[in-house]
């Protein structure tokens, strides 16, 4: 146990039952802003969206219809708890729990704010501190998954099927490229721990990651996290025109409502990561004031993140949703080179300024074979006779209807 | 014996994790739904991370997490999903000859021999030797450090040899997979 008192001072002097307090209550106040910033995160959304489609939004309960979430929420409750009878029932029960669980741990790991004391124990505001820090994102959003997965295939139903396939080919493409621009952040770095990745980006707006490592890797990353989060424009997983609700139409009452609370947690999660990683998370601005300085990092670190969930909201309301093709293109083609490109570039530069421009001739020229490789790939058709083209290749079915009445015409 | 050498959380710890790893593992052999079966893998690919948590191996925790449980075992579901392999089947003819046989004599030899080290050996760690005397081999520089440091440095050729297999195996594994059909883009219009 030696370990845990290195990544976290506050067990250096061991385990007392004010230490276990001090972790309870962490463990809480996480816990409790998590779902209240869910609460808030979807009357947000809602609000946003309304505003930006020129209607009202929520309106009847509470001020602004702030409680319009927690209404919603007791109805979906009361509501009555189906199980299809092609299901696979302990799977389908198990499925939305896959999917909450990874989305409350992760926010576990994100540091909201400094180092407090509070008697006589330097407490860290960030409910763990795990050495292998960054990594327990990428495996959370491994194991989240499963829900997606299972929920489909456990629905026993055409539609969240094809969804549930959907999804973990999605979700398993872009975990590379985000794994590959997390290297890059390491590398800088030189520590896995969000606190470390925190601490090194300190000293003003020029050492976040975002500046530091060129801008390319936090857009990778944002577009990465966007498609692993299943929210527009890459939700193709429950695209309503065509998968119903994708793998949860057959859920309702309390499960389907588990499920949309993972939903809204993970985008917030998210967005904090992204502010971790690469806006210098609670970093900023502190007036000289006597009292109560520990404040403002968690402001800082707030406005960041409400800044990044309301460009989810902003995705959402005006970018039309990926064809299932192009999104794959999207994620193998150009963010995965890309990524995996400019982490050799990161890498060189590390090293020496001279290794770094070696590096960037060579990806320059890797870059020149593969989109080479890539014209010439594009008119071979390759796949067993039953693979239909690709949708944009083939002819859509009213030409081809009008080809046949012509044939018709013409005998 | 144990409660004197081990303290009571890391017994507990170790508990759990045998209790999950066990369970998993006779899971996999034991239900009939192959998407089940996946499911009890796991439950076992858990048990060992929380075991390497406990052996203060955190980085081989994570990555027992995003590469067995995150990727692999997603393979294998999106295999038993696209292949439609979840009907229940009953094989009552063996698929290899004298499978059940050669099995036996696989349990048999595995066994003993985990029995045998187990007897000769440190009863957590399995080493033959334990060469500090069952203290972590700590640098003061962390695990991930440590472990990084040795990849990069003493074990680079093994490294880099992987890594060239894995690709080898992958463009091997497309080229197979890969079957070119004539364009017929004539009989588009037709």
């Amino acid at each position: 146990m030696t370990w845990v008192a290195s990544v976290d001072p506050l067990f250096a002097h061991g385990v007392t039952w004010v230490v276990a307090l001090i972790v309870a209550i962490k463990v809480l106040a996480g816990f409790s802003m998590l779902m209240g910033g869910v609460i808030l995160m979807i009357w947000f959304e809602r609000k946003a969206i309304s505003d930006m489609q020129s209607r009202i939004g929520p309106q009847r309960w509470g001020p602004f219809g702030l409680l319009q979430t927690l209404a919603d929420g007791l109805k979906l409750i009361l509501k009555e708890d189906l199980v299809p009878a092609q299901a696979d029932r302990f799977v389908f029960k198990l499925a939305p729990y896959l999917v909450l669980l990874p989305a409350l741990v992760t926010f576990a790991i994100i540091p909201i704010g400094g180092t407090l004391t509070i008697a006589g124990h330097p407490v860290m505001l960030q409910v763990v501190n795990p050495p292998m820090g960054i990594l327990v994102m990428l495996a959370m959003s491994g194991i989240s998954v499963y829900g997606v997965m299972l929920a489909g295939w456990a629905s026993g139903s055409k539609y969240p099927m094809l969804s549930s396939v959907r999804a973990s080919a999605q979700m398993i493409s872009y975990e590379a490229a985000l794994g590959m621009t997390i290297v890059t952040i390491v590398l800088a770095t030189g520590s896995l721990s969000l606190h470390n990745i925190v601490a090194s980006q300190a000293g003003g707006v020029w050492h976040w990651n975002i500046i530091r490592l060129g801008v390319v890797p936090f857009v990778v990353f944002i577009i990465a996290i966007t498609a692993e989060l299943n929210r527009p424009p890459f939700d193709v997983v429950e695209a309503e025109s065509e998968l119903v609700g994708g793998f949860h139409t057959e859920y309702s009452s309390f499960r389907f409502a588990i499920f949309f609370l993972a939903e809204y947690m993970n985008t917030i999660t998210m967005s904090a990561i992204i502010v971790t990683l690469f806006l210098g998370g609670p970093a900023g601005w502190i007036p000289n004031v006597s009292h109560l300085r520990f404040l403002f990092p968690i402001a800082w670190f707030l406005v960041k993140t409400v800044g990044f969930a309301f460009c989810y909201i902003w995705f959402r309301a005006s970018l039309p949703r990926f064809r299932y093709d192009q999104l794959m293109d999207l994620g193998w083609k150009r963010l995965i080179p890309l990524s995996l490109g400019w982490m050799l570039i990161v890498a060189g530069f590390l090293v020496a300024r001279g290794w770094g421009f070696i590096m960037a001739a060579a990806v320059v020229l890797a870059w020149t074979f593969l989109s080479r490789a890539f014209e010439l790939g594009q008119s071979r058709e390759s796949g067993p006779d039953s693979v239909l083209p690709v949708v944009g290749e083939r002819p859509l079915p009213g030409a081809r209807l009008r080809s046949m009445t012509n044939d018709e015409e013409e005998k | 014996m144990i409660a004197g050498a081990y303290a009571v959380p890391s017994v507990l710890i170790f508990v759990t994790c045998v209790v999950l790893i066990l369970v998993g593992a006779v899971g996999v052999i034991t239900v009939k739904n192959p998407v089940h079966a996946a499911l009890s893998l796991i439950l076992t690919l858990l048990g060992v991370a929380v075991a390497f948590v406990a052996q203060s191996a955190d980085f081989l925790a994570a990555v027992q997490i995003i590469v067995y449980a995150g990727a692999i075992v997603v393979l294998f579901l999106f295999v038993i999903m696209f292949l439609g392999v979840d009907t229940r089947r009953h094989v009552e003819i063996e698929p290899l000859v004298g499978q059940r046989a050669f099995a036996a004599v696989g349990v048999v030899v595995t066994v003993g021999g985990l029995i045998t080290l187990m007897a000769k050996s440190h009863w957590v760690s399995g080493a033959l030797s334990v060469s500090n005397g069952g203290q972590p081999i700590a640098t003061g520089q962390g695990n991930v450090q440590q472990l990084g440091t040795a990849v990069f440095t003493t074990y680079l050729f093994a490294f880099e040899a992987t890594a060239a297999l894995l690709i080898i195996a992958v463009v091997g594994a497309v080229l197979l997979a890969r079957r070119e059909r004539a364009v017929a883009s004539e009989d588009v219009g037709s």
